[in-house]
């Protein structure tokens, strides 16, 4: 172990035979520098995983103890919209996957059409969203204070909700732990819904840049991320979708 | 290595380069705009050392209203308050980024043979994070404090103070963030910039605890920020996920927080080992004995902390099934570190050793983290921690881990690459006096607090009851020492900014890749690539 090899045996660094303006200077070649932040997009999902699971574990748990209560609570949810968001939000996935294919094979206009399209269908997203939190509102299912328990101890007293389930009234104590899915139901929701927000807001940035041409001359990696991000962010929603709205639909 | 006669280092002759990392571009906005990781890394260790002196304030307060049986010196609300933002300034402010944020990010490209971490940005990103949180955290002190206990436990947090949670819950969040931000930084860089030749087994020690190390910043920080959130919703609008009245358990609370809180305690330890691993095989002169057992040491300690955090809930009514696989469990993490502490003692045998003040810290910490990890297997076990736990006991083992294990760490670190960051050397015999009166003034410390808990005083209470003040009063007296020792670096460091002699590239014959450039360095480190052909 000599103690000045390490510099004696240095080669020339060879990356100033193709040297691309977006080139970081740290990086010694375009792989490398895609690879890395591919790379870290990966390991930031990872944490998002961590960050989502927390609120999944509490989901499952609860869910064990009060099965009763989840059941009757995600009977109040309306699978209508559900499903409608559901299909939006694959919907946007694929007009996205599309941008970043716009994206590597340089087509300007294409890449804009489609992060303008998915742009949009965030927005309906979190349009049809905001309708499902209002009727929640109404219906004093948003937990804290004004939550009520007459949709779980009297049942009949929403007939729409009544005729399809025909839902039995719960006891008391059981129905005091809807509040608990509703808690998990907004904050899964809530947390969803930010990062959907977050992830217009990227959007608008970069469907401003792409305008220039900014993606479409050979450096994709920025569309291709964000890219990972927003279908990891449908992808919890499927989850959501499975876990809060198709508890029970069965009879 | 013992085959390579290297020739002395010509200090008379050695000059600080004419262009380095420091002066290549002046004006603080050349700092402030950075993304050089090296002045980055500067920055973060001016600010975790003022939040260090804040922290450690706060720890004076606390030592000297202990000094009486009484609670005289101030209310007992106001105690509360202040061993509160200690911990929380203490963990989150200055443990958890100490080494990692300041020397990780300085070394770990040079280490690698890289020109910069993989994404320079987003770690200027992190260190705003950082003071982001930090400015928050001091404005929930100027603002009344916070007195839950750093811990936050539930339902106390979410229903019983009216005291700042909710800044201070985010204060933790934020820097939870910027802590995400540097582990992964770190993880793609050790993957993808490794210069040609850095195998993975020929990465310093060093590196594989950071590598460790940043594993469970990456994954257990998300679960800490979730658990915080629920606090906060709980708080503000009344979600009930940890409300017993609504069916919601307060221990779930405790699940998430200690499923990152645990893991924290190896994000702290873990960079300090890899300095040690370092300092211990340059000042004996000799290879690490076991490299791979002790690189695969780190990242089982890394594993199995994330299988241990319900030791922290053993007398809050978990099954007792769950005790008895929690206490092996954490038995278990005392193998690998011991594994650590038998190698470098296997290092020091027949070794040429000499005692710079790098290696008398990195003694302090092979000692008194010995202890500290010990006393770690009393707490482990279920029968004594019944004793033993919420009582001074565990106040000092944690203390002996972090203080005396992870901050003679630090300032070993320090110490071993200040000739390195700023070109001159530190003035060797008022340093190792330093290092000597830290040692000496933290047994003292801590010691008898170790024997508090056995005869049962609490911990968290202002007052006590008389027969306890003989070992208070030593413990106080102790950490007046400390804080002597712990003062007198940042005068003579900051003296020997100006006044030190001249370093030159490696003034202590070690074998790092970082020791084979200019010292301070150049902003691109390298001028050609290295090429690795041996183990750094």
């Amino acid at each position: 172990m000599s103690d000045s090899t390490a510099i004696a045996h240095g080669a020339p660094a060879d990356a100033h035979e193709e040297h691309p303006s977006y080139l970081r200077h740290h990086f010694n070649s375009v792989e490398q520098q895609s690879d890395a932040t591919n790379f870290a997009m990966w390991l930031f999902l990872l944490t998002e995983i961590m960050f989502f699971g927390g609120l999944f574990t509490a989901y499952l748990i609860y869910r064990n103890w009060y099965y009763p209560a989840f059941v009757a609570g995600s009977h109040q949810l309306n699978v209508v919209w559900g499903t409608l968001n559901t299909v939006v939000l694959i919907c946007s996935s694929f007009t996205m996957a599309m941008g970043v294919w716009c994206a590597e094979t340089r087509r300007r206009r294409g890449l804009v059409l489609c992060l303008s399209l998915t742009f949009i269908l965030g927005l309906c997203f979190l349009g049809i969203k905001g309708i499902e939190y209002r009727e929640k509102f109404e219906m004093h299912h948003v937990p804290g204070q004004h939550y009520s328990l007459q949709s779980f101890l009297d049942p009949q007293s929403n007939p729409e909700v009544y005729a399809e389930y025909h839902d039995k009234p719960l006891a008391l104590d059981m129905a005091r732990h809807t509040e608990i899915y509703f808690s998990l139901y907004f904050a899964l929701t809530g947390m969803h819904a930010l990062h959907m927000i977050i992830g217009i807001g990227i959007l608008g940035f970069m469907i401003y840049r792409a305008r220039d041409g900014a993606y479409t001359a050979g450096h994709t990696t920025f569309v291709e991320n964000f890219g990972y991000y927003w279908h990891f962010v449908d992808l919890v929603w499927i989850y959501l979708f499975a876990l809060l709205y198709l508890i029970s639909r069965h009879q | 290595m013992s085959d390579t006669i290297v020739s002395l280092p010509d200090q008379s002759t050695a000059r600080i380069p004419k262009v380095n990392y420091l002066n290549k571009e002046n004006g603080l906005l050349s700092w402030l705009l950075t993304s050089d990781h090296k002045r980055i890394a500067i920055l973060y260790l001016i600010s975790i050392t003022f939040f260090f002196f804040i922290g450690g304030a706060l720890a004076g307060l606390i030592r000297l209203e202990l000094l009486t049986p009484q609670s005289d010196l101030m209310a007992t609300d106001t105690y509360n308050k202040v061993f509160t933002m200690h911990g929380v300034i203490m963990i989150f402010l200055f443990l958890v980024p100490s080494v990692p944020a300041t020397l990780g990010n300085f070394l770990i490209p040079i280490m690698l043979g890289a020109k910069d971490l993989a994404l320079p940005k987003i770690n200027l990103l992190s260190w705003y994070l950082y003071m982001a949180g930090g400015l928050l955290a001091l404005y929930t002190m100027m603002a009344g404090g916070v007195d839950t206990g750093w811990t936050f436990t539930t339902p106390l947090s979410t229903h019983y103070v009216n005291t700042n949670v909710l800044t201070t819950g985010l204060a933790i969040f934020i820097a939870g963030f910027s802590s995400i931000f540097t582990g992964l930084n770190f993880i793609v860089t050790i993957h993808k910039m490794r210069a040609p030749g850095m195998t993975w087994f020929r990465m310093p020690l060093f590196v594989w605890a950071h590598y460790a190390a940043s594993i469970l910043m990456v994954l257990g920080t998300p679960v800490l920020a979730i658990a915080i959130v629920l606090v906060a919703l709980e708080r503000t609008i009344g979600i009930g996920v940890f409300d017993p009245a609504k069916g919601g358990d307060p221990l779930l609370f405790q699940h998430l927080f200690w499923f990152y809180s645990h893991p924290a305690v190896y994000i702290m330890i873990l960079p300090g080992m890899g300095v040690i691993s370092e300092v211990i095989s340059t000042f004996s002169r000799k290879r690490v004995f076991g490299y791979t057992a002790v690189a695969f040491s780190s990242v089982a300690i890394a594993v199995f902390g994330f299988f241990v955090w319900a030791h922290h809930m053993f007398i809050m009514g978990i099954s007792n099934y769950a005790v008895l696989v929690f206490s092996l469990l954490t038995m278990l993490v005392a193998v690998p570190s011991a594994i650590k502490i038998f190698n470098w003692a296997f290092t020091l045998y027949k070794g040429s050793i000499t005692f710079e003040t790098p290696m008398l810290y990195a003694f302090g910490f092979m000692g008194l983290f010995t202890i500290g990890g010990m006393t770690g297997v009393f707490l482990g076990t279920s029968g004594t921690d019944i004793h033993l736990t919420e009582t001074y006991f565990i106040v000092a083992h944690f203390h002996f881990v972090m203080v005396g294990g992870m901050l003679m760490a630090f300032l070993s670190g320090i110490h071993f690459w200040w000739p390195k960051i700023t070109g001159r050397m530190y003035p060797e015999k008022i340093s190792q006096l330093a290092a000597v009166v830290t040692f000496i003034g933290f047994n003292l410390t801590f010691f008898p607090q170790f024997i508090l808990g056995v005869l049962g005083m609490p911990r968290r209470y202002a007052s006590y009851p008389p027969e306890f003040q003989i070992l208070n009063v030593f413990s106080t007296a102790g950490a007046t020492i400390l804080g002597v020792g712990y003062l007198l670096p940042v005068l003579y460091l900051t003296w020997s900014l100006k006044y030190g002699a001249i370093a030159g590239n490696n003034p202590w014959q070690a074998t790092g890749l970082e020791w084979q450039i200019q010292s301070p360095p150049l902003t691109e480190n390298f001028t050609e690539l290295p090429i690795m052909d041996h183990e750094a």
